[in-house]
């Protein structure tokens, strides 16, 4: 038995396949991936995501701090709730994590991290903090997170927990948040599409997801929610980068604030340097012309650049096709043809600038 | 999980049905089906094509993963089902049905006799999911 959320005995009521995810035993399905993922892309649909490591940091000088911490700047965090994208780096310019950082005030920020990086990520900021005074550190295991997303997930959150959810957070631009009561409730997400990320008390999860349900929000397993993000072009740690690559070279050059040059973030000097020498490989977006499926760790050959490989391939339910982010030698330009190694035969596939769809739209020509 | 009794089955999770013409025609099972979700893309062999007992001779992919079918028994392809090409889900809605995927002139009659029946393919699947 893996680790459970508040939401598992809801999950297996509801008929979900249940599945290990990096430790913990999450809903795949609920019956179709596929239909789930339309759902999202036309309707509104729920994620339980509270295996995510929600981690809150208190103390005097919290800025300092996560200045060294993250590669994206802290300083774009000025009104509250504000939410930052960033990577957090080991000394080689390694991706340790992915993590968004919210502001909800000078003493006290929010990260939001992935559950199968845990132990590694919690042995990371617990070691460095230390050389920053009186940081606190606290794992927020007590609370749970669903996301809800979609077109129609605002209204229909608005529907199912009250008016005064719309009245705190409809104003809301895209990565901000706001606390109300003991919801935190943000315009973030993992789809592309419009809709909330909610944090709150695990013992409000079930009660909470029931009147989402009831309000016509359809529950979504991870199946979907890689197919959503992988259409909008958005990296899974692990799979599109890890330890062993950097930001630059997986397709998050713009989360990385190179300004003020002053600023010491680890992993700063491998990453000045790549940024000055041009990187050997980069990120970027496939579409399969061939047969098949693309899969990752799929062989993609770029003629006389080389070979590069598939880091995340699926079915794009939303454009009927094959898609994939692989990472190819930085020769490789968009609207170039590479061959992927499909089950032994090769089969074209166009490089492609992603995302691959937003808001429910192709971006694909 | 459906497992009509009038169906021969293979231990590769296909099943097949005898024709009155001596062909058979083959799909996958509903738990085949079941264990891999979505379906999203089948490759079919060409009509006319040899195949072997045990060989794979198609593949379908779910949005999971991608899964070999085998030739249930030796033999020369005779049709298709082309419609799964457009609708893959097919598989996944009519599996016994709509969702054939390919018909065989078996080679030698016996071979189809001494497929599993479903008795002894349910007694395989429970054996499997321990």
């Amino acid at each position: 038995m893996g680790n459970r959320t508040p939401l598992y005995d809801t999950h297996v009521k509801l008929g979900a396949k249940i599945v290990d995810f990096g430790g913990w035993d999450m809903p795949l399905h609920y019956g179709s991936q596929i239909d789930e993922h339309h759902k999202v892309r036309t309707d509104a649909g729920m994620f339980d995501v509270s295996h995510m490591n929600v981690v809150d940091l208190k103390g005097p000088d919290l800025r300092g701090y996560l200045r060294m911490l993250v590669a994206n700047s802290v300083e774009k965090l000025k009104t509250k709730g504000r939410a930052l994208y960033s990577c957090m780096l080991n000394h080689k310019g390694g991706v340790i994590d992915d993590l968004i950082v919210y502001y909800l005030d000078e003493a006290w920020f929010r990260l939001v991290m992935n559950a199968a990086t845990r132990d590694k990520d919690m042995a990371w900021v617990r070691a460095t903090a230390k050389d920053y005074g009186n940081i606190v550190v606290e794992q927020r295991d007590d609370l749970a997170m669903i996301a809800v997303q979609g077109p129609n997930a605002k209204d229909k959150t608005y529907a199912a927990l009250g008016g005064n959810i719309r009245e705190a957070a409809e104003s809301l631009k895209p990565f901000h948040s706001v606390m109300i009561g003991e919801l935190h409730v943000a315009t973030t997400g993992y789809t592309g599409e419009d809709g909330f990320e909610i944090i709150l008390p695990a013992k409000a999860a079930p009660f909470t997801w029931q009147m989402l349900l009831d309000a016509g929000v359809a529950p979504c397993g991870l199946g979907a929610r890689d197919t959503l993000r992988l259409e909008a072009g958005m990296n899974l740690y692990g799979s599109d980068m890890d330890e062993t690559t950097t930001p630059l070279e997986s397709g998050l050059a713009w989360t990385v604030a190179f300004e003020p040059a002053s600023r010491g973030f680890v992993g700063r000097e491998v990453l000045d340097k790549q940024k000055a020498n041009g990187i050997k490989r980069r990120l970027v977006g496939l579409v399969l012309e061939g047969k098949g499926v693309l899969r990752n760790h799929q062989k993609v050959h770029c003629g006389a650049l080389g070979d590069g490989e598939i880091t995340s391939g699926s079915f794009s339910p939303t454009l009927n096709r094959s898609i994939a982010f692989a990472r190819v030698p930085a020769g490789v330009e968009n609207g170039a043809t590479v061959q992927v190694d499909i089950r032994g035969q090769l089969q074209p596939a166009r490089v492609v600038q992603y995302p691959f769809v937003r808001q429910g739209k192709s971006c694909i020509s | 999980m459906k497992t009509p009794t009038e169906l021969k089955y293979t231990k590769s999770h296909e099943w097949v049905r005898v024709e009155t013409d001596g062909t058979v025609t083959v799909g996958i099972t509903d738990h085949a089906q079941e264990l891999m979700g979505d379906m999203v893309y089948v490759d079919l062999p060409e009509t006319g094509r040899k195949v072997e007992a045990g060989k794979e001779c198609a593949v379908v992919e779910s949005v999971k993963a991608a899964s070999d079918v085998y030739a249930p028994v030796n033999g020369e392809v005779t049709a298709a089902n082309g419609e799964l090409s457009g609708s893959p889900e097919t598989v996944n809605k009519d599996c016994y049905g709509a969702g054939w995927m390919f018909r065989i002139k078996p080679a030698n009659k016996a071979d189809v006799d001494a497929l599993l029946d479903a008795k002894a393919y349910e007694a395989l699947v429970a054996a499997e999911s321990h």
